[in-house]
């Protein structure tokens, strides 16, 4: 499933295309779910029954499960959308950050301030 | 005619939202970025506008990926705020003014921009915080609204080039509606950030400066970028400089910049604010 067409490159980045798009829609709905409360109490009650509601593949369910972002992204989920699942675990942008980068949250911390000293 | 009193862009972290709601504003994390927001406080106290037009992207609050329009223009009476799913506050309805959004809705289709057009439409951080932090503690926010939406969320973009003209096309817009009313343009969003992947944190602050001292005088400069371009030099949402780009789009003449600040981090982001006046 993809468009066939050549894309730029960028290191460390996916852009989220129509590939990406299509392959993550019902992750992405899924997500988008999370603005009620009551979607994210449901959630939380029961993660893998609610993952098949919405029609989640084999891996995209695996990757929410285990809450692994870049599996998620990988699936073909959208920043925005799984930040609203992160923000259920209380995860704030540092975390998610710091485990993409496999560092610590402090370490992921002190890069953004390098890089406002450079 | 109306008349545009110029442009504000700024940059619009949610976590900006809980640090209004715990007054953390003199907090040594947030003080150089909210020390930036009194000279445009004073500047918005002499140019009186009445109306905001604000340029923005959704963040999956009111456009799922079911049904994601390029550009779209709020045309509501009101426009509420709701729940985003992470936990910061929802602030109260501002009011629009549909009047001026029907007028823009006929002068930009007249001119080639298809826009959608949204009658009920909710409005994220990225519209809310701005106004809040441009007219802190004011509810019901005392300028009226309409809302603009680009998508930066689900490629392909609009090139830069694009989202200018579509800014000179507001622009043109607004200033041939026959009111006296005065409006101000703002752009929300950037500067340099990426949320996701192995390149998450990644900021250019070399990058963000020189864009910011061009926008004022030659905003064409950053369309010499493609929007993949844009993203590998500011980061898969520092592309949100196109709302930026827009804004400055509808200002025409002479352009004087009249109060910048920009500071990192605030949360994983390079955060920037430009205020520009229209003689």
């Amino acid at each position: 499933m993809s468009s066939g067409k050549q894309k730029r490159v960028i290191p460390g980045t996916t852009l989220f295309d129509g590939d990406m798009a299509r392959k993550g829609y019902a992750l992405n709905k899924m997500c988008f779910s999370f603005n009620s409360a009551d979607n994210r109490a449901e959630f939380l009650k029961d993660k893998e029954g609610y993952c098949d509601k919405y029609g989640l593949n084999a891996e995209q369910k695996q990757a929410v499960l285990s809450l692994q972002v870049l599996d998620m992204l990988a699936a073909g989920g959208n920043a925005y959308y799984l930040a609203k699942l992160g923000g259920i675990f209380g995860l704030d942008m540092q975390d998610i950050g710091a485990q993409q980068t496999g560092v610590t949250k402090d370490e992921f911390k002190a890069k953004l301030v390098a890089a406002g000293r450079k | 005619m109306a008349k545009i009193v110029g442009g504000i862009n700024v940059t619009h972290v949610p976590y900006i939202g809980r640090a209004i709601a715990n007054n953390l504003q003199q907090d040594p994390y947030w003080k150089p970025f909210f020390d930036g927001f009194p000279p445009v406080h004073q500047w918005l106290a002499k140019v009186k506008p009445d109306i905001a037009v604000v340029i923005y992207n959704d963040h999956g609050l009111n456009f799922f990926l079911d049904k994601m329009p390029t550009f779209a223009v709020g045309a509501a009476a009101e426009y509420s705020n709701a729940d985003e799913g992470w936990g910061i506050p929802t602030l109260p309805p501002y009011i629009g003014d549909q009047d001026l959004s029907w007028h823009m809705i006929d002068s930009l289709v007249e001119n080639e921009f298809d826009i959608v057009t949204c009658q009920e439409m909710l409005v994220d951080h990225a519209f809310t915080l701005p106004l809040e932090l441009f007219w802190p503690g004011q509810h019901p926010c005392p300028v009226r609204t309409v809302p603009v939406c680009i998508n930066t969320v689900q490629f392909p973009l609009p090139t830069a080039a694009r989202c200018f003209k579509f800014g000179q096309a507001i622009g043109r817009a607004i200033e041939s509606w026959d009111t006296d009313a005065r409006v101000v343009v703002i752009g929300t969003g950037g500067l340099s950030h990426q949320l996701e992947g192995r390149r998450a944190g990644f900021i250019n602050k070399e990058f963000d400066l020189m864009f910011m001292d061009k926008l004022v005088n030659d905003p064409l400069w950053v369309t010499r970028y493609s929007v993949p371009e844009l993203v590998e030099l500011t980061g898969t949402q520092g592309v949100e400089l196109l709302n930026w780009l827009t804004c400055r789009g509808a200002l025409s003449g002479d352009v004087t910049k009249v109060h910048g600040n920009y500071h990192i981090p605030i949360s994983n982001t390079a955060s920037g604010l430009l205020a520009m006046e229209v003689a």
